[in-house]
């Protein structure tokens, strides 16, 4: 009981005879970071305004810390929200920005005073306790709105988008600054974001959503290797999807025809023989060789080199097979291996490692 | 093309300047060269120099009008702040048509000239006219209230000539308010008044100040209204002046109450100009 922080019943939302959320059921364990990952429009915004308290939900019940918070202003639910591009407060110094929360509680002054120092000293911010917002830079700015929030010891903090506003490299440092201070603070954290590497590279859990359900929710190496469905597929990552049917079966693994080559699949779900299915294969787990370097083209595919994109760490390939189908591929460099260097118009041989790809039920388009 | 901006940058400005040089700068050197001339009964004014317009000023029933004139002004601006920020605040918050329409129904009456709606202001207020007539018939009184050409009916007229240019000034203020910072402030567990209080007041203070020199600075020299509303019991600072210059024709005494006037009033916003600038300088300093 004590290790479900939040808990989503049914949860629905209308807003406008518009259906923002539908149905969501959701458990959220205490001293986890957990992302809310989808598209802008997806309501996972409207998620956030639900556990915080801003709107009430149409049907369904939220849970924090085992109460029905139905009803509940957002002050009374011990959950604190920073928000997107941060609301501060522009005519307050950082310090009575911070102590906002405390002084609404009416604390002793003694009490504020040290609280405020003590977290601020956590987001490295104690040199800045005199600074309005707008002398501040925005990644300090974004530790004052965590720090805002934080102070107020909530059981769960809420985290609309914090780092959209900020630049890439800013962004990165910012992101693993979070991770750690989530962990030094051991409070539970809901992120949201639209960004899924941020969301991968961050969260215990992701709960991908999309149009107002959940579509998958699972550690970010099960919704990237695993995915659900092929929106969650086609959301985290890139994915080149070939529809075929199961030719046949032995236990977990199946044989399909991809562009008139059989292969030998594997997947953990069951499929019927004559089943439509789509194989997935991420970019990276696909190898390109030039024509001459190999000798046995069987289970390969060919095409030609479209387009090469140079990007340090790899080179990201688009190729466009016989079949006309294009795929990407992204080659990682590798020492052993000096070549690789395509060009446009290159006749190319394409494949992946056996078990490799994903099979997901067909999906109309 | 950059010659270009520059030849219209200077041209505009050099017009506003130009403007204000003639029409704000040399009128008033004027007065004041006007105010320490002496005055006799066959010249509007005449050498030789004197500070006796001053002195004369120093007269308690000069002192007493400037007073009661700094009164109602205070009073109209307060009564324009308190019906002006909750009506400012409602339409700033309503989204769409409806608000454009309540702002053109705030813009309407300017439409028409200030003094005849003074004049109709008489129909409403007279013993026999409108706010009365309505009174009499929902029986709240039995005989009709003693309105016009009365210091209640200046404050009436005075609020509803000068409570617009509290409202427009305080409207986009509000409307420039961040909505999420109330947002913050409620998660933060504030209550409203203190969410009020500490984050919305502050924030719109500088169109409370705008709004309050625009209504304050014409209360005081709209010389018609009293005229016209408050009958010969009323003499505010504006009519003072206005019977100085075209009644008793005395030009060096009526410049000299409108120098002292301004001196006042530029007093007044150094003062404050000094207290918001000392107060950001004490936080930076901080």
């Amino acid at each position: 009981m004590t290790n479900r922080i939040i808990e989503l019943r049914s949860v629905s939302k209308t807003i406008h005879d518009h259906q923002i959320l539908s149905d969501l059921n959701l458990e959220i364990h205490n001293g986890e970071f957990l992302t809310l990952l989808g598209p802008s429009g997806c309501g996972k915004t409207t998620l956030l305004r639900l556990i915080s308290g801003f709107e009430d939900p149409t049907t369904g019940k939220i849970f924090i810390n085992g109460n029905d918070v139905n009803g509940l202003p957002p002050h009374m639910r011990h959950v604190h929200t920073v928000f997107q591009s941060y609301a501060l407060f522009p005519h307050m110094t950082v310090f009575e920005n911070v102590a906002f929360g405390l002084r609404c509680q009416k604390l002793p002054k003694i009490e504020i005073e040290a609280r405020v120092i003590d977290v601020l000293k956590t987001v490295k911010l104690e040199k800045y306790t005199y600074r309005k917002p707008d002398q501040l830079s925005g990644g300090q700015q974004q530790r004052v709105a965590i720090a805002r929030a934080v102070v107020n010891r909530p059981l769960v903090l809420l985290l609309d988008e914090p780092l959209s506003s900020l630049d890439y490299r800013l962004r990165k440092t910012m992101q693993i600054e979070l991770k750690q201070l989530q962990r030094k603070l051991g409070i539970t954290f809901i992120f949201v974001t639209h960004d899924q590497e941020e969301a991968l590279s961050m969260s215990d859990r992701v709960v991908v959503m999309h149009e107002g359900c959940i579509e998958q929710i699972g550690t970010p190496r099960q919704v990237y290797e695993q995915p659900e469905n092929l929106t969650v597929a086609n959301f985290i990552g890139e994915a080149n999807i070939f529809d075929t049917e199961i030719k046949s079966a032995d236990g977990n693994q199946y044989t399909v025809d991809i562009i008139g080559n059989e292969r030998v699949v594997k997947s953990n779900r069951v499929y019927a023989v004559g089943e439509k299915v789509h194989v997935l294969v991420r970019p990276e787990d696909l190898r390109v060789w030039g024509r001459s370097e190999v000798e046995d083209p069987k289970n390969m595919y060919p095409g030609t080199v479209e387009e090469v994109i140079y990007k340090g760490t790899t080179v990201d390939l688009m190729v466009r097979l016989d079949n006309n189908q294009m795929v990407s591929a992204t080659e990682f460099f590798d020492e052993d291996d000096d070549r690789l260097e395509y060009t446009i118009g290159e006749k190319v041989l394409a494949t992946w490692l056996a078990g490799w790809e994903v099979i997901l039920p067909h999906e109309a388009p | 093309m950059k010659l270009h901006d520059n030849a219209l940058k200077i041209s505009s400005l050099s017009l506003i300047w130009i403007w204000l040089i003639v029409f704000a700068l040399l009128p008033f050197c004027l007065v004041t060269v006007a105010s320490f001339l002496s005055h006799d009964d066959t010249h509007m004014f005449n050498l030789p120099f004197t500070i006796a317009n001053y002195l004369q000023l120093n007269n308690f029933i000069y002192v007493k009008i400037f007073k009661q004139s700094f009164y109602i002004a205070g009073l109209c601006t307060l009564f324009c702040l308190l019906l002006g920020y909750p009506f400012a605040y409602v339409i700033a918050n309503i989204e769409g048509r409806f608000k454009n329409l309540l702002v053109l129904l705030i813009v309407i009456p300017f439409w028409t000239s200030s003094l005849i709606r003074t004049y109709s202001m008489i129909t409403m207020l007279k013993p026999k006219g409108v706010i009365n007539s309505l009174l009499l018939s929902t029986g709240l009184i039995h005989k009709p209230l003693a309105l016009l050409f009365t210091d209640t009916a200046v404050m009436i007229g005075l609020v509803y000539n000068l409570l617009p240019f509290m409202i427009l000034p305080l409207l986009t203020n509000i409307e420039r308010l961040d909505k999420r910072l109330v947002d913050a402030a409620r998660d933060l567990g504030a209550n409203k008044i203190t969410t009020f209080r500490r984050v919305i007041l502050p924030l719109t203070m500088p169109g409370i100040i705008s709004g309050s020199i625009l209504v304050f600075l014409p209360a005081m020299t709209i010389f018609y209204i009293p005229d016209l509303l408050g009958g010969s019991k009323s003499i505010l600072l504006g009519n003072l002046i206005q019977n100085q210059f075209l009644i008793a024709q005395n030009w060096p005494l009526g410049s000299a109450v409108s120098v002292v006037f301004t001196l006042i009033l530029a007093i007044l916003l150094w003062v404050y100009w000094r207290s918001s600038a000392a107060k950001q300088d004490r936080r930076a300093f901080l």
